[in-house]
């Protein structure tokens, strides 16, 4: 047993840090900054991180870029078109889509060219300038093209509505399905994790630097121990999601769901709660619009959501 | 002891009741709206007769005992009405600190809602700390000039008033310093800035500029130096649920999630059933703080202990809104994200718990 990441994983890691501190945005005004989005999207393109997938990626190679970025509040599609690239080749795979046509068809030919984003229940939510929608209900799966787009909750991403509905383009074996499934929930539980530690760096460089009663606040064990709390539940968190993100690939399907539901049901807490002590570190500023906290829980209330993980799912072996 | 009305009660939430099933539905309980229509409300329960029940008749109010705010808060909170206007903080202030004359001046029209108010102490170096305050108020003539950067003034775009605390003497130690003034907001020199909440509210709260505002030497509440003894009743006061009424709130949306829940036929989940329950203890503490009024018990440092106590209750309910709604309703997305603010304003969680550890359990400080 080894579970230390690899020199070329810590390398990916590296880069998309990188990526992310140079390009995201830095402030609430720089959300509406087009050039730097420009700037980003074109990185990611780049990059290529969006078929990780199908270019061979392993499960724990796509969490720690989908983390890295979401700590930086990237806000261009990642996760959406990772999973709908994932989705996509296990269609091929199973010798799906050929029967398509009309929008269906042009659809798959957009997931083909990575530029397809995953729907769940008929929505994207992460759709920024991506045309096609994949979605997988049950084992079945379905395609569409993208229609009106608006911002939601998130402001790190776009929402899309489906043009149409969705047709049914072929069908995913149950195993097949719930490996994606483990792979959804790692992905929105990296998410998280990215956003958390975001919040967290956040939060701490502030208790270094505003001053009441004469000292900087971190000097009081109030302000000073939930951050140290923060750090503990991130590294909680870092554990479960690292052993998830592995088993998407090397487990049998329903425990490589099993570990996923467990990492997302802790890094959910985790994360939540990381962002209210940052909002809270703040003070005022931290319950307005302009400071960044709210968008960095808005970016885990919305990845929590998007593959829910409950803990009565949770076969915990003590039934 | 007894826990149920007394006859007189009985009539009085009969009375409230009705009207409030007649009157209740047009004002809206959240968001903008609300802020936007609190002034409305405010004048409408005033002149029904159901606001200002425990105040001097003097003021306006109804000089009945103070176990009616109860009744009040307990019967909007079941008509699903806004919660009653929360400004018995400001009025405490006035009251206790300032002149006859001066109270019966300001009293009335901000207990009978003619005359919006707002209350402009903290700044933007002086929250926590709120005696490192460096807004100046210099005499000139019969006035005082103003200069300064008030920030987190709750309701300060419809205010006509603020009660202001402001440095008249900058050579005193800085407690003594302070001064408190009521300064006309319709004036040149009082520049508005609103800020926009995380739950995308911008009527709440706001930042404002004095560059030169006149106040006259008579609207100064109390004497010079009087005014940290003036804002330390008043943040007492802001702690306080039975002042802030806000358990109403509370128990309304407890009650429309486990609406929502029972709608989908679902079991309510555990977060809701907390809530619920800690909703109920803040009922039962806001009967308590109240009775105790009638033997004239004013509570002070105790504020922190129902701050803390409120404050838990709205951020369950919060937690209970996010489990039971998701992100999906925006109203009750809306409710969670402002439930965050509750452990900052009016003085943070971690200052009530000084305020505790220090004042109340006497323990001794690092
Ligand atoms: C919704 C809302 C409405 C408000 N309305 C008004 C209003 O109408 N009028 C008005 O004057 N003000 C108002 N306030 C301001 C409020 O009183 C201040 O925000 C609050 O006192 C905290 O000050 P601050 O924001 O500067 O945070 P800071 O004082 O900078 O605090 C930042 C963090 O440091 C912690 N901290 C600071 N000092 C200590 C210490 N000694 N020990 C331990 N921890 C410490 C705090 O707990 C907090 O977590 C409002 C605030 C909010 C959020």
């Amino acid at each position: 047993m080894d579970v230390r990441l690899t020199t070329e994983q810590r390398e990916l890691r590296d880069a998309a840090a990188r990526l992310a501190d140079g390009l995201g945005p830095q402030s609430v005004l720089a959300l509406v900054d087009d050039d730097r989005v420009a700037r980003a999207e074109k990185a990611v393109a780049e990059a290529g991180w969006r078929t990780l997938r199908s270019d061979g990626a392993s499960g724990v190679e796509v969490a720690l870029v989908v983390e890295e970025l979401a700590r930086g509040l990237v806000d261009v599609p990642l996760a959406g078109p990772l999973l709908a690239d994932d989705l996509y080749a296990r269609l091929k795979a199973a010798g799906g889509g050929a029967g398509a046509r009309g929008e269906a068809a042009e659809a798959l030919t957009a997931a083909a060219a990575g530029a397809a984003t995953l729907a769940v229940g008929g929505v994207a939510a992460d759709a920024k300038g991506m045309r096609a929608l994949l979605e997988l209900a049950g084992t079945e799966v379905r395609a569409g093209l993208v229609g009106a787009t608006a911002e939601g909750v998130d402001l790190t991403r776009l929402v899309a509505e489906p043009a149409g509905p969705l047709v049914p383009v072929g069908e995913l074996g149950a195993d097949d399905a719930a490996r994606w499934r483990a792979l959804a929930l790692v992905v929105t539980t990296a998410d998280m994790l990215g956003a958390a530690r975001g919040a967290l760096r956040l939060a701490v460089e502030y208790a270094k630097v505003r001053s009441q009663y004469g000292h900087p606040i971190g000097s009081y064990q109030a302000v000073a121990h939930p951050l140290a709390e923060g750090l503990a539940l991130v590294e909680g968190s870092v554990s479960v999601l690292r052993h998830a993100a592995w088993a998407v690939d090397e487990l049998d399907p329903a425990a490589a769901v099993h570990a996923a539901l467990v990492a997302k049901v802790y890094t959910e807490r985790a994360a939540r709660t990381i962002c209210e002590t940052c909002i809270q570190v703040h003070g005022g500023i931290g319950n307005t619009w302009e400071c960044l906290a709210h968008v960095f829980l808005r970016r885990v209330l919305t990845s929590a959501e998007l593959f829910p993980a409950r803990l009565e799912e949770i076969d915990c072996g003590l039934s | 002891m007894d826990y149920r009305d007394s006859p007189e009660e009985a009539a009085f939430r009969a009375r409230l009741r009705a009207w409030l099933a007649e009157n209740a539905a047009q004002f809206r309980a959240t968001g903008d709206e609300y802020w936007h229509q609190a002034g409305r409300w405010h004048v409408a329960l005033y002149e029904a007769g159901f606001f200002g029940l425990s105040w001097p008749k003097k003021y306006g109010g109804h000089e009945l005992p103070p176990v009616y705010d109860v009744i009040l808060d307990e019967e909007l909170a079941l008509a699903g009405a806004p919660p009653r206007p929360s400004l018995g903080y400001l009025v405490h202030g006035l009251d206790r600190h300032g002149s006859e004359e001066l109270a019966l001046r300001f009293l009335p029209g901000m207990i009978n809602g003619t005359e919006r108010w707002c209350q402009g102490f903290s700044e933007p170096g002086a929250g926590s700390d709120l005696a490192s305050l460096t807004t100046r108020a210099e005499r000139d003539g019969d006035e005082y000039v103003i200069h300064g950067h008030k920030i987190w003034t709750s309701y300060s775009d419809v205010a006509d008033w603020c009660l202001l605390l402001a440095r008249t003497d900058p050579d005193a130690p800085r407690h003594r310093g302070i001064s408190a003034f009521v300064v006309w907001m319709h004036q040149p020199g009082v520049e508005q800035r609103p800020l926009k909440m995380i739950n995308g509210v911008s009527a709440e709260f706001g930042q404002v500029i004095f560059d030169g505002a006149r106040v006259p030497a008579t609207n100064m509440v109390g004497r010079p130096g009087d005014g940290w003894k003036l804002a330390m009743t008043v943040v007492g006061h802001e702690r306080e649920p039975s002042t802030l009424g806000y358990a109403a709130r509370y128990r309304k949306t407890v009650r429309a999630l486990a609406a929502a829940v029972a709608e989908r036929g679902a079991e309510p989940p555990d977060d809701l059933r907390w809530a619920a329950v800690q909703a109920e203890m803040l009922r039962l503490h806001v009967r308590r703080r109240l009775s105790e009024q009638l033997d004239g018990i004013t509570h002070t440092s105790d504020g922190s202990l129902d701050k803390l106590l409120m404050t838990w209750v709205e951020q369950s309910v919060g937690h209970a809104a996010l489990t039971v709604s998701g992100t999906r309703d925006p109203e009750m997305l809306a409710t969670y994200l402002y439930s965050r603010a509750q452990s900052v304003m009016g003085g943070t969680s971690q200052i009530q718990k000084n305020i505790i550890a220090g004042r109340i359990l006497g323990l001794p400080t690092a």
